[in-house]
């Protein structure tokens, strides 16, 4: 095998196998949108990277850090529906970001890396930062695994009965940031969303607990990558976009497949 | 369990007193002068219409809204359990009753399964908690609080989802549930004859502490009345059948056997709609 494609393989594991808990919560939470929108804003994030020269990972998360603060600050005040705040924040910056970019004459850009991922180029250094973060996000959301459970299923009850509810609303917020940031690279900010909510929602035709659910989520993402890149080689298909399709062919596989289990049962 | 020093004297078995509560939301004042106690032993409950700020004194309790103004006292060390108006857990989390216990009292062993036993709701554990009916959903939460091994329970409307057969059993489990483990009860219902049978003291809410008192006295005060209406004198007639004393005009909590001469008209028409319908009922 190549370098290249042993690089690629590896990095899309490592983001896959944390998008798995993450995105499991995503989808108990009805977070999609604010996934979609955090990654929207990564690309300010990029920009503000290049302008500052920055670490282009650092401040990705720096901004949806930033974000996850934004919003877990404006969700105190009622006046604006979260939706709302979260279609502002996300196109806002976006567009400010594109803004920016175009201003940039000396750095040539490859938007299109950013938009869609990139999974081929991964470099060594880009796995330190997916592994590192990588195990950083499953590692925090083992420890918080309970409170941020009991806070998803009701956060007033889970807050009477003593669980730190919005320190782990707040800490969930910055791990989803940290695993946009390193994702971003094998799939892009418009698809990073897709790699934490389909394979979830295929778990869920056959997991029995929440922990089943994570697990599964992670080995379906998993299976997402190499099928994609797989794909990707065989058909000349982009690697990011492939990796999306290989998903949501295994969603709709398992979903066939319970159905006609049930139905049979 | 002596009171502290600092503190002013407090009877024994209080645990809870709020007095003097202000609270503003979005602008509007949702809670004026609101003062409440509930004791170890008693069931205490909180009606009042739709919007008069029964949840939020609740959440005033449980700290879990700061009031403007006003003072929150609860018994060092009293364990709560909260039972919240409406849980709905998202098809997409496979969640069963026993985990959904667990998630309260971590390392809960055998003892899910005996506060189920307790509740009426043995056998559920393994359930998924979305397959679950309204009352079944209203005695695993109350498992859930009881797992607590609580000093107060906290009900936000009960008997929410639970059909009117339902209703009354869930409120004599309650009672049941007071009586064995001597704990204090705070409860939130919109109706005050369904809890009559079931409840020592009556809170009545608008907004500001219209009366309070026992359940019977409540009934008859002209706050009450005023609150809510018609439908509340019907309702006490087809309950109780005391619908030749009642109606202290102008005054404060009427005395249980003190029947003021009736005055109105309309109200006297709103009698008879409920006589007929209490005859009809045998």
């Amino acid at each position: 095998m190549d370098d290249f494609l042993l690089r690629a393989l590896l990095g899309g594991i490592g983001v896959a196998m944390v998008a798995g808990p993450l995105g499991a919560f995503v989808v108990w939470r009805r977070m999609a949108y604010f996934g979609a929108a955090m990654a929207h804003s990564a690309l300010l994030g990029v920009a503000l990277g290049l302008l500052l020269e920055l670490d282009l990972n650092v401040a990705v998360i720096a901004v949806c850090g930033a974000l996850a603060v934004l919003v877990a600050a404006l969700e105190r005040y009622k006046g604006l529906a979260t939706d709302t705040v979260l279609g502002i924040v996300a196109h806002v910056s976006l567009a400010v970001a594109l803004v920016a970019l175009a201003f940039m004459e000396t750095a040539r850009v490859d938007l299109f890396a950013y938009l869609f991922g990139d999974i081929l180029a991964v470099t060594r250094l880009d796995l330190v930062w997916i592994y590192g973060g990588g195990l950083t996000a499953l590692a925090a959301v083992v420890a918080m695994w309970r409170p941020l459970l009991a806070a998803t299923v009701h956060e007033e009850l889970a807050e009477v009965e003593g669980a730190p509810v919005a320190g782990v609303r707040l800490a969930f917020m910055l791990l989803l940031a940290l695993v946009i940031a390193v994702g971003l690279k094998v799939v892009g900010l418009l698809l990073i969303t897709s790699l934490l909510i389909i394979p979830a929602a295929a778990a869920r035709r056959v997991a029995r607990t929440p922990e089943q659910m994570a697990v599964i989520a992670s080995a379906i993402g998993c299976l997402a990558v190499a099928g994609g890149l797989y794909g990707s080689l065989r058909w000349d298909s982009p690697a990011g976009p492939s990796i999306v399709v290989a998903a949501a062919v295994l969603f709709t596989a398992v979903t066939l497949a319970t159905l006609a289990f049930t139905r049979r049962g | 369990m002596a009171n502290q020093a600092t503190e002013p004297e407090r009877p024994h078995g209080l645990l809870v007193e709020v007095a003097g509560i202000d609270l503003k939301l979005g602008g509007n004042l949702v809670l004026a002068g609101v003062a409440l106690t509930a004791s170890e032993g008693e069931i205490v409950t909180l009606i009042g219409p739709n919007g008069s700020g029964k949840s939020t004194l609740v959440r005033v309790v449980l700290g879990l809204l700061e009031p403007d103004r006003g003072s929150v006292y609860m018994r060092p060390g009293t364990r709560v359990g909260y039972m919240p108006q409406r849980v709905v857990v998202d098809e997409m989390l496979p969640l069963t009753v026993g985990r959904f216990l667990a998630l309260g009292v971590p390392a809960a062993g055998a003892r899910p399964r005996a506060v189920l036993a307790e509740v009426g709701a043995a056998g559920l554990a393994g359930r998924p908690i979305q397959r679950l009916s309204g009352g079944e959903m209203q005695r695993v939460l109350l498992a859930r609080a009881l797992l607590r091994e609580p000093d107060l329970l906290v009900l936000d409307e009960p008997v929410q989802g639970v059909d009117v057969t339902g209703q009354g059993e869930l409120f004599e489990l309650i009672t049941r549930i007071r009586d064995r483990r001597g704990l204090g009860v705070l409860m939130v219902s919109h109706d005050l004859h369904l809890v009559m049978a079931s409840t020592d003291t009556v809170v009545c809410l608008n907004h500001h502490v219209c009366c309070t008192g026992r359940p019977e006295a409540v009934s008859r005060h002209p706050e009450y009345l005023a609150l809510f209406g018609p439908l509340a004198e019907r309702g006490l007639a087809v309950y109780t059948h005391q619908h030749d004393h009642r109606h202290a005009v102008g005054g404060e909590a009427a005395p249980l056997a003190a029947p003021p001469p009736r005055q109105d008209a309309a109200e006297d028409t709103a009698e008879d709609a409920a006589e007929t319908e209490g005859r009809s009922h045998g």
